[in-house]
C-alpha cells in the first residue's frame, strides 16, 4: 500500500541527503518527494510517498525519527487529508486538435499556460488518479514532456501536522 | 576553543594522528594538559577510543586529518555505530575556500560517514563551533549511544569567536525516552507472573545503561535464567548458576534450547541480530516477547514483539523489579539443568591431544586472570572461543566487535582499555589473521610502555572462514591459509616487545604465568591445532535448535 508521510525537518545543510540516503540504504522505495518551506522559519516540510506494508512503514517512520534534524514524522494516509500534485504537460497540438485538447483540459479543470504553433503546455492539479486520467486522455495527441511536483498533503480540519 | 570544550566535557585522553589539515589543532595541543596517544594508523585511533569508551562509559575522542586521515577512520566509526559506542571524532578538512575543488587531501567525510554516524557536522562558521561541540558530546553519550563526527575546515581552527559553551544543550529533534510506559510495565509484570518457562535475554544495552546490578536482583528475585548476547557478556556474572551462556550461531546448546522452548522472553537492550535468531520464522515460536530498548526503531525490526517498552533499560528493569515476586520456575530449571548436563561447552577435539587446543588456551587465560581483567578480542574463531570459555564476571570487561565483526579491532581496543583502567589487567586475545590487520600498533604499545598481554591464537589460517569452507564449500580452502606470515616472536621483538611461544599445554600455562608477571607489552604466540572448529554451531539461517555439535563432547 502507498503511504504519504509528512516530515518536518530542520532546514540544515545535508538534511535532505540524510533523509533520501536513509531510504536507499534501508531498502525503502520513495515513489515521490516534495520539499518546501513552512510557516516556521528554518523548518522545511517534506512529503514522501512510499510503498510498503504497515510494519515496513512503521520502521521507516521510526528510522526517520532517529535522524537528529527530523522534528516530526506523520503518516497522512492514516487520517483524512487533502492530497494534491501539480503536473505540467507539453502536448503536441495543431490547429485541428487544439480545441479538442482545450475541451479535455476544461473537463479536468486544468489550464493552458503556453501555446506555440505545434505545442501547448497544460497545467493540472489534483489527486494521482486525476493526473493519470488526463495524461491518458492526452496521450494520443502526443505527449512531448511531463513534469510533476510530487504529492503534497495537509490534514483536514483545524489540526496541523505539528499537533498530530 | 576545541581543547577548552574537551576539558569542560571531562575528556582526558585523545587518540589520534596528525596531518596537514589539523596542524593548527595539534599546535594548540602542544601545550595542553590533555593527553594524546599517537597511533600508527587512524583506524587504530578509533578502535582505541572505542575500547576506552566501552570501559569508561565516556565518549572516546579522536583527532585525524582530512582526506586519507579521515577515510581511515571509516571502519572504526562503522564498528562503533553498530555496537552503539559513544565517540566524538574531530577531523580536519581542507580550508573553506578549497572545499568542493578536489583539493589535495580533500574527502567529503561528512557525506561518507552519513550512514555510519549517529550524527555529523561540517562546520561552516567558527561561531557555531561551541554549540556543535556540545551537541556532539550530548548526542554521542545519551539515548542510544553512537559516534558523532565534526569536520572542521583548516582555516576555522585559528579563527577567534566568543566561547559560550553550554553543556546542557537543547536539540529540538532529539528527545530520547528514558522512563518506560507504566501501562506496558504492568502488562510485562503480569506476563512474567504468568510465565512458566521465562528467560531474560540481555545485550549490550544493559552495559551502556549500567543495568547489571538490577538485572542480577531481578533474575535472582524472580528466579529467571539469563542468556546474554555477545555484546551483553559481563552484564550478568558468567559464573552465576542462573547464567545459560550466549545464544545463536556459536551459543551454548542450553541457551538455544531455552530460547526455543521458553514461553516468555524478557529482552533487554538487545536487537535480535541474525546471528542470534537464526531462521526468523522458527525463532522462539512458543514465546511471548517483552522488548525493552532505548531505541524505538529496534522494537519490532526483526521479530514481532508482544509487549514493547521504550526506555532506559536500567530504569525499566527497576520498575519491573519492585513489582515482581519469586516465580515458580523450578520445573523449568530442572529441564535446563538436564540440558546443561547433557551438552556442556565442548573442550575441543579429542583426537588432537598432541597439539595445543585453542579452547584450552582460553580456559587457562581465564583461570589465571584476575576477576577484573579486561579482555579485548579480535574477530573469528578465537573470538567465539573466548565468548564460550572465558568467564566474564562483570560489565565493561569484555570488548569485542559484535555488529560489524571487524578484524583488527582487538589490539587497539586493548590499548584504549589500558589507558582507561590503569589498575586492571588488560588482555588482548587475537588470531594470526586479525592481529596482522593492526600489527603496526606494536610501536604504539612499546613507545608508551603499555602493560598488556597479547594472546595470539595462531592456527596459520583465517580459521572461521576456513571452517565455513570446510562445512559449506566442500573443503575448498580458497585463500584462507595464511602462508607467509612472519615469525611473530621476531616481529614483537623487532618492535621492542617481549614475546613467548607455546606449543603444548604445559608451555601454554607457563607462558601465561610468565607473561602475567612481566610489566609492559608481551606477546604469546600460541601455536594451536589448525584443524580446530568452533562448536556448537548453527548453520546460517537455520532454526537455532538445529545444532551441529561436532560430536566431541
Amino acid at each position: 500500500m502507498k503511504h504519504v508521510l509528512a516530515i518536518l525537518v530542520e532546514n540544515k545543510a545535508g538534511a535532505l541527503t540524510r533523509i533520501s540516503g536513509l531510504f536507499s540504504r534501508r531498502g525503502f522505495n520513495i515513489e515521490n518527494i516534495a520539499v518546501g518551506e513552512t510557516v516556521t522559519p528554518g523548518v522545511a516540510r517534506m512529503t514522501i510517498t512510499v510503498e510498503g506494508s504497515d510494519p515496513v512503514i512503521e520502521q521507516v517512520m521510526k528510522q526517520l525519527h532517529k535522524l537528529i534534524n527530523v522534528l516530526k514524522v506523520s503518516n497522512l494516509s492514516k487520517e483524512p487529508s487533502v492530497m494534491r500534485e501539480l503536473m505540467l504537460i507539453k502536448v503536441r497540438s495543431e490547429t485541428g486538435s487544439r480545441s479538442d485538447i482545450q475541451q479535455i483540459v476544461e473537463t479536468f479543470r486544468g489550464k493552458v499556460v503556453d501555446v506555440s504553433p505545434d505545442s501547448m503546455i497544460i497545467e493540472v492539479t489534483g489527486t494521482e488518479d486525476k493526473l493519470e486520467a488526463i495524461k491518458m486522455m492526452l496521450e494520443h495527441f502526443g505527449i512531448k514532456e511531463i513534469v510533476r511536483t510530487g504529492k503534497v498533503a495537509l490534514l483536514r480540519g483545524a489540526k496541523t501536522t505539528r499537533e498530530a | 576553543m576545541i581543547l577548552k570544550a574537551l576539558e569542560i566535557e571531562g575528556v582526558d585522553q585523545i587518540f589520534g594522528f596528525p596531518g596537514g589539515a589539523v596542524l593548527p589543532l595539534y599546535n594548540q595541543l602542544y601545550d595542553s594538559p590533555l593527553k594524546h596517544l599517537l597511533v600508527r594508523h587512524e583506524q587504530a585511533a578509533v578502535h582505541a577510543a572505542d575500547g576506552y569508551a566501552r570501559v569508561t562509559g565516556k565518549p572516546g575522542v579522536v583527532f585525524a586529518t582530512s582526506g586519507p586521515g579521515a577515510t581511515n577512520l571509516v571502519t572504526g566509526i562503522a564498528n562503533a555505530y553498530m555496537d552503539s559506542v559513544p565517540l566524538v571524532l574531530i577531523t580536519g578538512q581542507v580550508a573553506s575556500p578549497f572545499i568542493g575543488t578536489d583539493a589535495f587531501q580533500e574527502a567529503d567525510i561528512t557525506g561518507i560517514t552519513l550512514p555510519i554516524t549517529k550524527h555529523n557536522y561540517l562546520v561552516k562558521n567558527v561561531e557555531e563551533l561551541p554549540s556543535i561541540l556540545s551537541e556532539a558530546f550530548f548526542i554521542a553519550s545519551t539515548g542510544r549511544r553512537g559516534p558523532v563526527l565534526i569536520d572542521i575546515p583548516k582555516d576555522l581552527f585559528d579563527h577567534e569567536a566568543p566561547f559560550n559553551y553550554d553543556q546542557k544543550c537543547h536539540i529540538a529533534g532529539y528527545n530520547p525516552t528514558y522512563s518506560g510506559h507504566a501501562g506496558q510495565i504492568n502488562r510485562a509484570v503480569k506476563a512474567i507472573r504468568d510465565a512458566r518457562r521465562p528467560v531474560i535475554f540481555g545485550g549490550g544495552g544493559l552495559i551502556r545503561a549500567g543495568a547489571d546490578q538490577v538485572l542480577r536482583e531481578l533474575a535472582e528475585t524472580a528466579r529467571i535464567p539469563v542468556i546474554l548476547s555477545l555484546m551483553g557478556l559481563g552484564a550478568f556474572p558468567g559464573d552465576n548458576s542462573l547464567f545459560l551462556g550466549m545464544p545463536g550461531m556459536h551459543g551454548s546448546v542450553t541457551a538455544n534450547y531455552a530460547l526455543t522452548e521458553t514461553d516468555l522472553i524478557i529482552a533487554a537492550g538487545v536487537r535480535f541480530d541474525d546471528r542470534v535468531t537464526g531462521k526468523l520464522e522458527n525463532f522462539a515460536e512458543k514465546a511471548k516477547i517483552i522488548h525493552i530498548d532505548i531505541d524505538p526503531a529496534e522494537i519490532g525490526k526483526n521479530v514481532i514483539i508482544d509487549i514493547p517498552i521504550v526506555g532506559d533499560v536500567r530504569l525499566v528493569l527497576e520498575d519491573l523489579l519492585c513489582k515482581l515476586k519469586p516465580g515458580n520456575t523450578e520445573k523449568w530449571f530442572k529441564q535446563i539443568e538436564s540440558w546443561q548436563e547433557k551438552y556442556p561447552m565442548p573442550a575441543g577435539s579429542k583426537g588432537a591431544s598432541s597439539s595445543l587446543l585453542p579452547q584450552f588456551v582460553i580456559r587457562e587465560l581465564s583461570r589465571l586472570s584476575e576477576p577484573d581483567t579486561i579482555v579485548a578480542t579480535d574477530v573469528g574463531q578465537h573470538q567465539m572461543w573466548t565468548a564460550q570459555h572465558f568467564i566474564i564476571r562483570a560489565p565493561k570487561r569484555f570488548l569485542t566487535s559484535g555488529g560489524l565483526g571487524t578484524m583488527g579491532y582487538g589490539f587497539p581496543a586493548a590499548i584504549g582499555a589500558r589507558l582507561a583502567a590503569p589498575e586492571q589487567r588488560v588482555l588482548c586475545i587475537t588470531g594470526d589473521g586479525s592481529f596482522q590487520m593492526n600489527i603496526q600498533e606494536l610501536a604504539t604499545v612499546v613507545n608508551n610502555n603499555l602493560d598488556l598481554t597479547i594472546a595470539l591464537i595462531n592456527n596459520g589460517s583465517l580459521g572461521m572462514v576456513r571452517q565455513w569452507q570446510e562445512f559449506f564449500y566442500e573443503k575448498r580452502y580458497s585463500h584462507t591459509l595464511l602462508v607467509g606470515s612472519p615469525d611473530f616472536i621476531k616481529v614483537a621483538e623487532a618492535y621492542g616487545a617481549r614475546a613467548l611461544r607455546a606449543s603444548t599445554e604445559v608451555e601454554a600455562t607457563q607462558a601465561i604465568e610468565e607473561a602475567f608477571r612481566i610489566k609492559g607489552p608481551v606477546l604469546i604466540d600460541f601455536v594451536v591445532n589448525p584443524e580446530e572448529n568452533v562448536y556448537p554451531m548453527v548453520a546460517p539461517n537455520h532454526p537455532i535448535n538445529q545444532i551441529i555439535t561436532g560430536g566431541d563432547f
